[in-house]
């Protein structure tokens, strides 16, 4: 089904399972994520798009399969392992600390020290390029994030996920609570990272928004994988029938 | 590149806004010690007496460095109960170390420190690999410590440290000569304006909005202003004392690392959300551990202070009194109990306007009774403020 040349993944899963309890959230899934180009992993609710992007993310660890970085197995054991590695996340709870300021969130666990202490005018400088890039308006910088807007705070997440040039990109329903003109400009954002060379997986439980600029689309229903469609050729109806797993 | 709109705000409804979110917390606490200064000396005019206020900073040292422990558990929504037991074993190790087994001054110091440190380890590693609630694992520590206490303090029950010991004189007679305190305050202004100034160009040359030259040169007046007078006021007395200096500078120094260093930062990040700062790649257990450590050593340390002030330690030293004053004077000084939120200069100002209300009610002749009823009617009030002020950032 898949048409992606041969060519080497960035990001891979091979028979990737994780269970809550009794709950089984991922079961052997396979998955290949390439620079210049962005996946969506779509699924009803509760079909496992969240722990999926745990799992990437290095928020999670799987309790069977593999994850590999270039080819080669890798053990994520936790976000900051996945960040040196170059794969960053923007968590559906955006994982923001809110008593925290823009900037403050924005380098959280990579901050830049000058002389011992931080150097915060090479943050604050930097923040607002990045805003600058995203075309996110926000008041301050230097205002507590809980005085934020929805949609700022994910611009201020988005942000954060491109400091240090990741390779990968992970949003976890990045345009849930956002409005269509923010919709449309956070796909021009996505195509942005493509262009400049960001492999980027993106969970979504709408079909509609992510098809304009998702190259593969992965469909995930009950943590399997049931379906992986070239973006350009396949069709609503095949995708809902993956999703909901209702035969056509 | 477009730069974000700035949304232009009032000066006026901005500065109600940062007062009513607790954004600007010093301001309303500094009034209240002024009022709370100003309501005894009219009732007492030998209040304000430079005597009484040099007393006032000797005995607020060693309960506000047990304090400013207290301010980094609560930064990460977090509470030591155990800090009052803390220093009282402290106070006994270091009592029963230097004059009963004969150990150096110095030696019985270390041990009584380090007593402190491990105490905080334990604590912290309970705390994340168990994930015991912190209140209820030093409820027990607060238990288990003051047995400790009591069993190093032996069947007498109270040792005396001598009065030549350089612990006593430090912590009752050592005052700053003169000289040295007014280099000390031409040193930290020119410091503080120096970092204004530097920080003031950087901002410039980075092109980002640096504050004017004006305000810059009125923070560096306040604040030369305000060390100035507390020093030529009090050098009419007997001057600063080398315990009360000891305090503010190690509150300076706390100051410093909750604000301006990467560890101070991880501190106010896993208060404010320990998942969040976990998945920004924070190491949470480690900042846990390392701010429990700090507090018990910080405990540890007033506890110290308080057997040189006293010059002897019994099984009286860090009652319960102790850990409620250190708890309330970081609340009252404006650190929220809710984590994320506060100062380190919450320990100085929480313990100066708890002595204060202490030390006036002495004077006005009143009992034990009316000083704990207004001690904890301040309490209250700040909780109240503490609590008002987190419901309006979340609106």
């Amino acid at each position: 089904m898949s048409t992606v040349p041969a060519r080497t993944p960035v990001l891979s899963l091979r028979g990737v399972s994780r269970s809550f309890g009794a709950a089984r959230a991922l079961l052997g899934i396979d998955l290949d994520i390439h620079a210049h180009e962005v996946v969506a992993v779509v699924g009803d609710t509760g079909a496992g798009k969240s722990t999926l992007v745990g799992v990437l993310s290095g928020a999670l660890q799987p309790d069977e399969g593999q994850v590999l970085v270039d080819e080669a197995p890798v053990t994520l054991t936790d976000p900051a392992a996945a960040r040196a590695l170059g794969i960053a996340a923007v968590f559906q709870d955006l994982a923001l600390c809110a008593n925290l300021d823009v900037v403050e969130n924005l380098f959280l666990g990579q901050e830049p020290v000058r002389g011992g202490l931080l150097d915060e005018v090479a943050m604050e400088k930097e923040a607002w390029k990045l805003l600058g890039q995203l075309a996110a308006r926000v008041p301050s910088v230097r205002i507590p994030v809980a005085g934020l807007s929805g949609g700022q705070r994910r611009a201020v997440a988005i942000a954060r996920s491109l400091l240090g040039e990741p390779r990968v990109i992970l949003l976890d329903e990045p345009t849930a609570s956002l409005g269509l003109t923010q919709i449309a400009e956070f796909l021009t954002l996505v195509e942005r990272l493509r262009a400049r060379g960001h492999a980027v997986l993106i969970t979504s439980h709408s079909l509609s928004d992510l098809q304009a600029v998702a190259d593969r689309i992965v469909v995930l229903r009950l943590g399997r994988t049931n379906g992986e469609f070239d973006a350009d050729r396949v069709t609503y109806e095949d995708l809902l029938a993956a999703m909901t797993g209702v035969a056509r | 590149m477009s730069a974000p709109l700035v949304a232009p705000q009032r000066p006026g409804a901005e500065l109600w806004h940062r007062l009513r979110t607790g954004e600007m917390s010093a301001l309303p606490i500094t009034a209240a010690l002024v009022l709370i200064w100003v309501v005894f000396q009219s009732l007492n005019g030998s209040f304000l007496s430079s005597d009484n206020l040099v007393n006032l900073t000797q005995q607020s040292a060693a309960t506000g460095v047990i304090a400013l422990g207290v301010v980094l558990t609560l930064h990460l929504g977090q509470i030591d109960l155990s800090v009052g037991a803390v220093s009282g074993l402290a106070a006994a190790i270091v009592a029963v170390g230097a004059v009963r087994i004969g150990w150096p001054l110095a030696l019985a110091v270390a041990a009584a420190l380090a007593a402190g440190v491990l105490i905080g380890l334990l604590y912290g590693a309970v705390h994340t690999r168990l994930g015991v609630p912190s209140f209820v694992f030093t409820l027990a520590g607060l238990l288990v410590v003051g047995g400790l206490q009591l069993r190093v303090l032996g069947s007498t029950g109270s040792v005396n440290l001598p009065f030549q010991s350089w612990l006593v004189r430090f912590c009752q007679t050592s005052f700053l000569p003169p000289l040295l305190s007014w280099l000390v305050v031409a040193a930290v202004v020119a410091m503080y304006a120096a970092s204004r100034l530097q920080d003031r160009a950087r901002r410039h040359r980075a092109e980002l909005s640096a504050p004017s030259l004006g305000s810059v040169l009125a923070r560096v007046a306040v604040l030369a202003a305000v060390l100035a007078t507390a020093v030529a006021y009090l050098g009419t007395n007997r001057g600063v004392g080398a315990v009360f200096a000891l305090f503010v500078a190690l509150v300076a120094l706390t100051d410093l690392a909750l604000r301006r260093t990467r560890w101070g930062r991880f501190v106010r990040a896993v208060g404010g959300d320990a998942e969040a700062a976990r998945r920004a790649g924070v190491p949470v257990r480690r900042v846990l551990v390392t701010v429990f450590a700090a507090c018990s050593t910080l405990a540890a340390l007033g506890g110290v202070l308080a057997v040189g002030r006293l010059a002897a330690a019994n099984q009286a030293s860090g009652a319960v009194d102790v850990t409620l004053t250190a708890v309330a004077a970081a609340v009252i000084g404006g650190t929220s109990m809710y984590g994320g939120r506060g100062s380190a200069w919450s320990a100085l100002l929480g313990i100066l306007i708890i002595q204060s209300i202490s030390t006036g009610l002495t004077l006005l002749n009143l009992d034990q009774s009316v000083r704990y009823a207004v001690t904890g009617a301040v309490l209250a009030i700040a909780v109240v403020i503490d609590a008002l002020q987190r419901r309006a950032r979340e609106q």
